[in-house]
């Protein structure tokens, strides 16, 4: 991000004079960070043995059935259901994040209260911490509550605003927001709850675009989470079937690996697309680099 | 349709400094009353006081004879009007009027008749689809002032509402707003207001009443005519009037004052007889003229500058090492605009007009 900010800065100066060089240089960057996708999209179409055979991502005979095998898998059951399950987590997940983290960046950025200052600091504090030094004894507790091999140790944290990356998102884009219109709005006369809900959030929504979408993202891609927490196949999300389907026991077909990867990716990029609009706007102004 | 009643009212921070000092004032009911003052004189805070935004730390607060010191913004009965306007950006203008409200639950029809009904009144129908990104700022700020409109409060608030106006746009919206208050009192339906501002034009051509404060401290409270004519000390006959009016350290001696080696005779009963000693010396520009007036006294000057206003030339003179502004009228003054700097001049003083402030840091009008 840099360096190309830098080469543009310079191209600037040199009043565009040489933009065809600029452009060649972005270009190549460009491509020399895509050429992995590009090569795995391509791959995935090519047959198990002429990925191992040539370097260049255009396959020599477009071919459908690693996506066929792939989407069958080795278990009992197809990716639907993977896929399934993958928004069985994520979808409630959002929704408990984004009601939780609204509700406590609400509290930091515009309410007085004792300790503000030192809570809130030990709550950045926690964005520092290994997640790994919490996983045994969070699985202690998950334990004897008997929430294993369920759903609910992957949702149930994020519902107390747990992911403080989100909260301290939300909080700097708060602290951005005039408070005039919230003044106006208890002048008219709205309780705390209903200027949450008839001012704030209607402000904060492209910031809460961005939460929507990191934590569409990171859920999707966790793999961590489910391994150890889920532990019968048909509660598999696609993250853990992906990981399956290359751990079994004969040769690997990794074809059939590579295509059903294409399509693991298909939802998260989506759902970035779509949203880009407000997500960038989301992510610049909070002063948080996306 | 409420007095406002402030009594030892204060405002201390957290931090320990202190905003307002033990203010005491009335407004009453159906009254224009205009705060004005410098910047960081309070000004803002005491209205927003007023409206509940900031807590009071001393006094008490009466709004239509209700004590609410300790009562949220929506159960004052009030309205505001922001200075950046604060409509609501993800609202159409319609719902931003209407949506205090709805809020009260206001039935429907109600509702739709009273947003109608202002809209009118402020020629803004055209626009209650649009978006608030959509508006003009003079729109804007029309639609800002019929959000408080539709409520009905008991008291408006206004908070430096033209300040982000063009300096046209202001003087017409100066009217519009003025004549707002007398057209809701002639309808029966008269609001007290209180609209604070730092601009003191704004405060004399609106104004019923006007409450000048400095550092948190009230320093005056009567009419535009009485502060304009007996402003009560040397802070408020500086900061209304428009040049500023002069006020130069001098000596009083036996009923004479004597500045820049000039002695001038004081008109025998306007001031307090008071002791001889240092004294400061105040005369508007609007009092000092090239053309001689009955009673007027006559010094020489030299020529500084002029600034030509159009109908009436803005000059600045040096007397006797004393610096002097005059508002001249055109036909007098137009010459003065071509004249060399440093040219020699007569000037006429109207002494029935001069004003005496102590000496001191209060500088209290020695007016009789």
């Amino acid at each position: 991000m840099s360096a190309a900010a830098e080469i543009n800065d310079r191209a600037v100066g040199d009043d565009g004079k040489t933009p065809w060089l600029r452009y060649l240089l972005l270009g190549a960057t460009a491509i020399v960070m895509l050429y992995p996708l590009l090569w795995l999209v391509g791959a995935s179409f090519k047959s198990n043995s002429e990925i191992f055979t040539s370097a260049g991502f255009w396959p020599s005979r477009f071919s459908l059935d690693a996506y066929e095998k792939g989407w069958k898998t080795s278990t009992e059951y197809t990716f639907a259901t993977y896929f399934l399950n993958s928004f069985l987590i994520t979808i409630p997940r959002i929704i408990v994040t984004v009601i939780s983290c609204v509700l406590v960046a609400y509290a930091f950025a515009r309410f007085e209260f004792w300790g503000k200052k030192i809570l809130f600091s030990i709550m950045v504090g926690t964005m520092m911490l290994p997640l790994i030094v919490l996983r045994l004894p969070q699985y202690l507790v998950f334990r004897e509550l008997g929430w294993l091999d369920s759903y609910l140790p992957l949702i149930v944290p994020s519902a107390f605003a747990t992911d403080t990356f989100f909260v301290f998102m939300l909080v700097q884009f708060l602290r951005g927001i005039p408070r005039d219109m919230e003044e106006a709005a208890l002048i008219d006369g709205c309780n705390a709850l209903q200027l949450l809900w008839h001012i704030i959030v209607p402000l904060l929504k492209p910031a809460i675009i961005s939460v929507v979408v990191f934590q569409f993202i990171w859920t999707m891609n966790d793999f961590m989470g489910p391994l150890i927490y889920l532990s019968s196949v048909e509660k598999y999300p696609v993250s853990l079937a992906l990981k399956m389907s290359i751990g079994a026991t004969e040769e690997v077909e990794w074809a059939n690996v590579i295509a059903i990867s294409v399509v693991a990716l298909i939802p998260s990029v989506a759902v970035f697309f779509a949203a880009q609009k407000h997500f960038i706007e989301g992510a610049t102004s909070s002063g948080v680099k996306g | 349709m409420a007095a406002v009643s402030l009594r030892k009212v204060e405002k201390t921070y957290p931090n320990g400094f202190k905003a307002v000092h033990g203010v005491d004032l009335d407004v009453r009911d159906g009254e224009f009353m205009v705060f004005v003052g410098p910047s960081g004189c309070a000004k803002s805070t005491l209205l927003r006081m007023v409206a509940g935004l900031e807590s009071i730390s001393g006094g008490e607060l009466n709004i239509g004879g209700r004590t609410v010191n300790d009562l949220p913004p929506k159960a004052r009965g009030i309205a505001m009007v922001f200075q950046n306007y604060a409509l609501y950006p993800h609202m159409t203008v319609y719902d931003n009027l209407a949506f205090g409200l709805k809020l009260a639950k206001t039935p429907k029809a109600e509702l739709d008749q009273r947003v109608r009904h202002a809209a009118t009144l402020l020629e803004m129908e055209h626009l209650l689809t649009r978006y608030p990104k959509q508006l003009s700022g003079g729109q804007a700020q029309r639609v800002a002032v019929g959000r408080a409109i539709v409520k009905k409060p008991e008291v408006f608030l206004f908070d430096e509402p033209l300040s982000n106006l063009d300096a046209k746009l202001r003087a017409a919206m100066r009217v519009r707003l003025t004549e707002l208050h007398r057209s809701l009192r002639d309808a029966g339906q008269p609001a007290t207001t209180i609209y604070v501002t730092h601009d003191q034009t704004e405060a004399m051509t609106m104004g019923e009443r006007i409450c000048v404060l400095k550092a948190g401290v009230i320093q005056q409270v009567d009419t535009p005519t009485a502060l304009y004519d007996r402003p009560a000390n040397a802070f408020v006959a500086s900061f209304i009037g428009s040049p500023e009016m002069n006020i130069v350290s001098a000596t009083l001696n036996d009923g004479a004052v004597e500045l820049g080696g000039m002695r001038l005779a004081l008109p025998a009963g306007r001031f307090n007889a008071t002791a001889n000693g240092a004294v400061q010396f105040g005369l508007r520009p609007e009092h000092i003229g090239l053309a001689a007036k009955p009673g007027s006294v006559a010094v020489q000057g030299a020529l500084k500058f002029c600034e030509n206003m159009g109908a009436e030339v803005f000059t600045y003179f040096d007397v006797g090492g004393v610096a002097l502004s005059a508002r001249v009228p055109a036909e007098d003054g137009m010459s003065l605009t071509t004249l060399p700097r440093g040219s020699a001049l007569t000037l006429h003083l109207q002494m029935s007009h001069a004003h005496l402030f102590a000496a001191d840091d209060a500088g209290r009008s020695l007016l009789a």
